[in-house]
C-alpha cells in the first residue's frame, strides 16, 4: 500500500481558521449534490440512514457531522465528533483516497490507518455506499460551483502526482 | 482455470469484469446470501444491469443464495431463485437441500452449483449431489488438502471443482459452524452474516484496542499492532495456561504460489473470497490472479503477487492445502 | 415425548464407555440411544470394540439402538467406515450427508442435529428420502422448532431437539487439542483423551466461553432445555437429546423424565442439570431467539 502522506501544520491550520457555519453550508450544498446525482447510497444506508457519522480526517482540527434528516445530507463542522453514532477517523489523504477508490477500507483498518468506533454496521454501510457510487469530488464540485472547479483542477492533478493522494476517482478501478 | 471473483456492489461486478474476471458471484441484498452486510448486494435490476454488463464482456455471473431458509418463510428464497433466472444469471449458488429440490424441480434449466457453504467433502456425497439435485459444480470446503481434492477430482468426473484460492478463511467446516450465533444471536447459515458488524464494537481502553462481539471480548491489540480481525475464529483466547489465537491466527489464505499443483490437481474455477471488500481490492486482486493464470495457461513461471498488505492481519497462509495446517 | 440418548461426542478410554452404557441400559428412562464415533476417526480404534457389546446390552434392556456416521467425512476410510455402517445391524443416524449416499432409498434413518435441517423443504426431502427421525439444529429458535415439528407430524417424522449437553457448534479439519499441545492433527497422540468433557477455552477478560473437543468446537455452558418443556410438549416435540457428560445421565434422564411427566420444569431438573453441566453453567438463547450461550430466565 502507498504511505498515507500527512497534512503539512500550516495548512491544517488555516483550515481550523476557516469560519465554521459557511464551510458548513459549502460542504451540505455539496453532499446534498452527490446525494441526488447518486441516489443509490442513500438507497444502500437502508436504516442506517438515521444513523449520524463523525468523518474524522485526524490532520485537520475539525470534525464532519453528517446527518441525512428525510434522506437529505446535512454537514455540520464541529471540534470534535461527540454526539454522533459513529465515527470514521484518518488522515484526510485516507478519507479520500477511501472515497475515491484508490483504497480498501478493510486494508486501511487492519493496519490501523483508519479507526472505525461506535456503530460499526452504520459504518460499513456507508463506506459500501461510498465504494458503490464511484465518487470524483472534483466532478461533483463541478456541479455545485464550475468556476471553483475550473480553478482547483489543475491544482488537484498537480498535488495528486506531488503527493499521490486521490484527489479524483482512482484510475484503473472504474 | 475459470477466475471466480467477488462482487458486493455493482460497481465492483464492473471493477471485476474490467479487471479480468472469468466470472462474477454476488448476492440479493437480504438475508438470502452469505454476505448479508450493511450497505452490499444486489437489488433485482441491479442484478439484470450486472448481468448485462458481464455478458457484453463475456463474463458470467454467478449468484449466491446459499443461506438455509428460515421455517416458514421460504418463499422469500424461492423468489430470489426466480429473480436470479429472470436476471439472466448463468447459475445459482445453493447449499440448502430443501432449496437444491425446489430449484431443481421448478428451474430445471437454471444451472445450480453447490454452496461451500453445504461443506460437501468427499467424492461419494458431491457424486451424489450430482445425482441427486443436478449439481454441475461444488464449491469445496477449506478442509481438504491438494492430495484430497486431486483424488476428488478424479473420482466425480461428472461435477466441476472450485476451490477458494484467496482473501478470508475459515478454519470451521462452512455452513456447519454456529460459533457466531453462540455468541451474537445471528448466524451464517440462518442471517447471512458471522461475526455480524451490528455485535461488533471496537473499544480503547488505555493504551490496547479491544474488539468485542457480543457480550465477549475476541481480541486485544497494543498500539502498533495491525487491528484485530472482527471474527470470532480469529480471535485471542485463552486456555489453561495458554494464551493465543487457539483456533486460527489473524491470517487470510493466499494460493497463488500452488496455483499449478490446483490445476495439475484437476480444479475447474478459482474462487476469490471479498464480497466485503472495495471495488479497489477487488481490481487489483483480480488483476493479480488473472496474470498468473494466464500465466499459468500460457505455460509461463508464476508472476510474484504482492497482495499482502490487502490481506486481513497483513499474513497469509495456505491454509488447509498443506496437511501441516490440521 | 420421551428421551434420547446423543452419542457421546468426547475420547473416552474404553472401560469407561463399558460402564457408561452398562448403567445407562440398566437404569436410564431413555427410549433411545444413538451411540458411535462422531468427531473424529482416528479415536475409533481404541473404543470400536464396547459398541457390539453396548448395543447388545442396550437392545436386551429394551432400548432402541442407532449408531451415529461421523459429522466430517473426507479420508478414503472415513468414506469405507461409513458405508460398513449400514451393515452393522442397526439404524443409521446421518452426521454428515455422505451416509446418504450410501443408504439405499426409502431405508428408514435418523438424522442428526449437525445435518442442516433448517425448514419444510429441508425436512420433506429427508422424509422423502427415508428420514424417520430428525433432532433438530442447536441454533433454532422456537418459532422454526414448533413449525418444524408440526411438519414432521404430518408426515410420520418424529422432531427431536437438544435438550441437555455442550452443543456442537463447529467441525474443523484442523485439530484445536492437537494445536494446543504444539502438535498436527497427524500427530496428535489422542491428546483430547485428557478433556472428557473437552478443553474450555477463556475470553482475555477470563469469561468461560467455548470448549474444544478435537477437531470439533463445543460450547463452554451447556444447553439445557428444562424450562421449555411446556412449550416443547406443546408444540408436539417428540423427543429431547441428551448428550452424555461424565456426570451423572442416570440422574439427569430421571428428572428429565419426572419433568416431561409433570408437563413442566423442576427444580429437581435444574438441579440435576447444573450438577452435569460442566461448571455448573446453563444457557438456553437459542430457543429464545437470542445468543446461544445466554441464560434466559423463562
Amino acid at each position: 500500500m502507498t504511505s498515507l502522506p500527512t497534512l503539512a501544520p500550516p495548512l491544517s491550520r488555516l483550515v481550523g481558521l476557516l469560519p465554521k457555519p459557511p464551510a458548513s453550508v459549502a460542504l451540505t450544498l455539496l453532499a446534498r449534490r452527490i446525494a441526488a446525482r447518486h441516489s443509490e447510497i442513500v438507497g444502500r444506508l437502508g436504516t442506517h440512514v438515521n444513523a449520524s457519522f463523525a468523518l474524522d480526517p485526524t490532520d485537520l482540527p475539525v470534525v464532519m457531522i453528517l446527518t441525512l434528516p428525510a434522506g437529505q445530507p446535512r454537514i455540520r463542522l464541529q471540534k470534535d465528533a461527540s454526539g454522533a453514532d459513529c465515527r470514521i477517523a484518518g488522515k484526510l489523504s485516507a478519507l479520500l483516497a477511501l472515497v475515491h477508490g484508490a483504497v480498501d477500507g478493510d486494508a486501511l483498518f487492519f493496519s490501523r490507518d483508519l479507526v472505525i468506533a461506535g456503530d460499526t454496521a452504520a459504518a460499513l454501510a456507508l463506506r459500501n455506499a461510498i465504494d458503490n457510487a464511484e465518487l470524483d469530488l472534483l466532478e461533483e464540485i463541478q456541479h455545485v460551483a464550475p468556476p471553483l472547479a475550473r480553478a482547483l483542477a489543475p491544482i488537484a492533478a498537480a498535488l495528486e502526482r506531488q503527493t499521490g493522494v486521490a484527489l479524483r476517482r482512482a484510475s484503473g478501478v472504474i | 482455470m475459470e477466475l471466480v471473483c467477488p462482487a458486493g456492489t455493482p460497481a465492483a461486478l464492473r471493477a471485476a469484469v474490467e479487471a479480468g474476471a472469468h466470472s462474477v458471484y454476488c448476492g440479493f441484498a437480504d438475508e438470502t446470501n452469505a454476505r448479508n452486510f450493511p450497505g452490499l448486494n444486489f437489488s433485482p435490476k441491479e442484478l439484470a444491469e450486472g448481468v448485462a454488463f458481464a455478458h457484453k464482456h463475456g463474463a458470467h455471473v454467478l449468484v449466491a443464495i446459499n443461506t438455509f431458509p428460515r421455517a416458514g418463510d421460504e418463499s422469500l428464497w424461492h423468489r430470489n431463485i426466480a429473480a436470479a433466472e429472470a436476471a439472466g444469471a448463468d447459475a445459482v449458488i445453493l447449499a440448502d437441500m430443501g432449496l437444491l429440490a425446489y430449484a431443481a424441480k421448478n428451474h430445471p434449466n437454471l444451472r445450480r452449483h453447490l454452496s461451500v457453504q453445504a461443506a460437501a467433502a468427499n467424492p461419494d456425497i458431491i457424486n451424489f449431489y450430482g445425482r441427486e439435485f443436478g449439481v454441475k459444480r461444488v464449491v469445496l470446503p477449506r478442509v481438504l488438502t491438494v492430495a484430497e481434492i486431486a483424488a476428488i477430482n478424479r473420482e466425480t468426473p461428472e461435477v466441476e471443482t472450485e476451490v477458494f484460492v484467496f482473501g478470508g478463511l475459515c478454519v470451521m467446516a462452512e455452513g456447519r459452524c454456529s460459533l457466531s450465533s453462540y455468541a451474537t444471536g445471528k448466524s451464517p447459515n440462518m442471517n447471512g452474516v458471522c461475526s455480524p458488524a451490528t455485535e461488533v464494537q471496537y473499544v480503547e481502553e488505555g493504551d490496547e484496542l479491544a474488539a468485542r462481539l457480543g457480550d465477549f471480548t475476541i481480541h486485544r491489540v497494543g498500539k502498533d499492532q495491525p487491528a484485530p480481525y472482527p471474527t470470532l475464529c480469529k480471535g485471542c483466547f485463552t486456555s489453561g495456561d495458554q494464551v493465543g489465537h487457539i483456533f486460527e491466527d489473524a491470517v487470510s489464505l493466499n494460493a497463488q504460489d500452488i496455483l499449478p499443483q490446483l490445476a495439475k490437481a484437476g480444479v475447474t474455477a478459482l474462487k476469490i473470497e471479498g464480497r466485503q471488500r472495495s471495488r479497489s481490492y477487488v481490481a487489483q486482486v483480480v488483476r493479480s490472479f488473472r496474470a498468473a493464470v494466464d500465466a499459468l495457461a500460457a505455460g509461463q513461471p508464476m508472476p510474484q503477487g504482492a497482495l499482502a498488505a490487502l490481506s486481513e492481519g497483513q499474513a497469509t497462509t495456505t491454509g488447509a492445502y498443506a496437511k501441516t495446517w490440521r | 415425548m420421551d428421551l434420547t440418548l446423543g452419542p457421546n461426542l468426547f475420547f473416552w478410554e474404553a472401560e469407561r464407555v463399558r460402564d457408561f452404557y452398562a448403567r445407562i441400559a440398566d437404569e436410564a428412562p431413555v427410549a433411545r440411544v444413538v451411540l458411535g464415533e462422531v468427531v473424529c476417526s482416528k479415536r475409533l480404534p481404541f473404543w470400536q470394540g464396547e459398541i457390539p457389546v453396548a448395543v447388545e446390552r442396550l437392545r436386551a434392556a429394551g432400548k432402541e439402538v442407532w449408531l451415529s456416521s461421523l459429522a466430517l467425512v473426507t479420508l478414503k476410510r472415513e468414506r469405507s467406515l461409513t458405508e460398513e455402517l449400514i451393515d452393522a445391524g442397526a439404524g443409521i443416524e446421518i452426521a454428515d450427508l455422505t451416509a446418504l449416499a450410501y443408504i439405499p432409498a426409502g431405508a428408514a434413518f435418523s438424522v442428526s442435529p449437525l445435518i442442516n435441517c433448517y425448514n419444510v423443504g429441508t425436512l420433506d426431502w429427508l422424509a422423502s428420502r427415508g428420514a424417520r427421525r430428525i433432532c433438530l439444529p442447536n441454533e433454532l429458535p422456537m418459532e422454526s422448532v414448533e413449525t418444524l415439528a408440526r411438519a414432521g407430524k404430518e408426515r410420520g417424522v418424529a422432531v427431536e431437539v437438544w435438550g441437555f449437553g455442550r452443543q456442537p457448534l463447529a467441525i474443523s479439519g484442523r485439530c484445536y487439542h492437537a494445536r494446543l499441545h504444539d502438535r498436527i492433527k497427524d500427530s496428535c497422540q489422542f491428546i483430547c483423551n485428557a478433556d472428557p468433557d473437552g478443553r474450555e477455552v477463556d475470553t482475555l477478560d477470563g469469561e468461560r466461553f467455548l470448549a474444544v473437543n478435537g477437531v470439533q468446537t463445543l460450547s463452554c455452558a451447556t444447553s439445557f432445555a428444562g424450562r421449555e418443556i411446556p412449550g416443547l410438549l406443546a408444540a408436539g416435540v417428540s423427543a429431547l437429546r441428551l448428550s452424555p457428560h461424565t456426570g451423572d445421565m442416570v440422574a439427569l434422564a430421571r428428572a428429565f423424565e419426572a419433568a416431561i411427566a409433570a408437563g413442566r420444569a423442576t427444580e429437581d431438573l435444574e438441579a440435576a442439570a447444573r450438577a452435569v453441566a460442566p461448571g455448573g453453567q446453563l444457557a438456553n438463547g437459542y430457543l429464545h431467539a437470542r445468543a446461544g450461550a445466554e441464560w434466559i430466565d423463562a
